[in-house]
């Protein structure tokens, strides 16, 4: 298998596209660290769906905003299993609401989740990739951080703050041989999308070019296509995994 | 081993230069270090000294004997 004998940290793992991602990196042979913020029963449950398939995984709580949480994460990750050769940043939050009827908080809590967070645990694992002259990662952008969305300058803000940090990333580490790429899902169903209204649902399925909404499950193949060796000559790209809505 | 040595070897291997380019003297600029290199070899300088190095101090390290001073002042 393409991820044999790797390590990979997947960040907010215990529910929708995060969970799939997991799952997928272990079937492809990874050990991984499903990490969660809250929700420690989910997290247990797909550390145990990886284990009733045959593969290797542990939860490991942390908020990803907050760097006492990520060191610890990062190093009980390297204890437990020896390194960390994939990191997929992953964990998010939405707090939608129209910019004029946006709270401080919301975006406070937003920028610090999807963004800092991002941050934080790339410069964790940084330091051990650097010294083994390899590693991937990969982060969770949104189509929404290339074209904007109503409703979401928080969330977009943060998206497009991934995009630049990627990118930035990928120049640094790039000469010691660590990838680091973004996919950008669309519109794919997972808790935070289900709170949507049906109308909105709707619309937005109607601006799809390939007709249906995502699964989990395409965002996952799709990281872990770009974790795996597969995309060796690959890094600082946004790969958009949106059935064709941003082209 | 003293410390002008073990910096040395430390810096022999990061930065894969040969040792009789390596004296008290050298900057690390010398030594086509960019400024990734010197981030990792500030860490493997804290790694085997067991120190922590502020980024503060860090960015005063500009040669081999900036590191052996700070590593004797601060050990």
């Amino acid at each position: 298998m393409l991820l044999n004998e790797s390590v990979a940290i997947v960040t907010g793992a215990a529910r929708g596209l995060g969970r799939a991602i997991a799952l997928e990196l272990a079937a492809g042979g990874a050990q991984v660290v499903v990490n969660y913020a809250g929700s420690e029963a989910k997290a247990l449950q797909v550390v145990h769906e990886i284990e009733a398939a045959g593969g290797r995984g542990m939860a490991v709580q942390a908020d990803v905003s907050l760097a006492g949480d990520v060191d610890r994460l990062v190093k009980t990750a390297q204890d437990a299993c020896g390194k960390v050769d994939i990191l997929v940043n992953n964990a998010g939050i939405a707090r939608d609401n129209l910019i004029l009827r946006m709270k401080e908080g919301d975006w406070d809590a937003v920028l610090a989740t999807n963004l800092k967070g991002v941050f934080l645990c790339t410069k964790a694992v940084a330091k051990g990739m650097l010294k083994r002259r390899a590693g991937v990662i990969v982060n969770i952008a949104s189509v929404v951080g290339i074209s904007g969305n109503a409703g979401q300058a928080n969330y977009a803000a943060a998206k497009a703050g991934v995009i630049g940090l990627t990118k930035s990333v990928a120049k640094e580490l790039a000469p010691r041989g660590i990838r680091v790429n973004a996919v950008a899902p669309g519109y794919i169903l997972t808790d935070m999308t289900d709170i949507l209204p049906d109308e909105v649902k709707n619309g937005i399925a109607q601006t799809i070019p390939l007709g249906r909404v995502g699964e989990p499950r395409d965002v996952a193949k799709a990281v872990a296509f770009l974790a795996s060796p597969d995309a060796a000559y690959i890094t600082g790209q946004t790969l958009c995994v949106d059935g064709g809505m941003e082209m | 081993m003293g410390v002008f040595e073990k910096v040395k070897s430390i810096v022999v291997d990061q930065l894969g230069v040969d040792e009789d380019d390596v004296t008290l003297e050298t900057s690390f600029e010398e030594l086509n270090a960019d400024s990734l290199d010197i981030v990792e070899l500030i860490m493997a300088l804290e790694e085997e000294f067991d120190l922590d190095i502020p980024d503060e101090e860090a960015e005063k390290i500009r040669t081999v004997g900036d590191a052996v001073k700070y590593i004797k002042e601060n050990q």
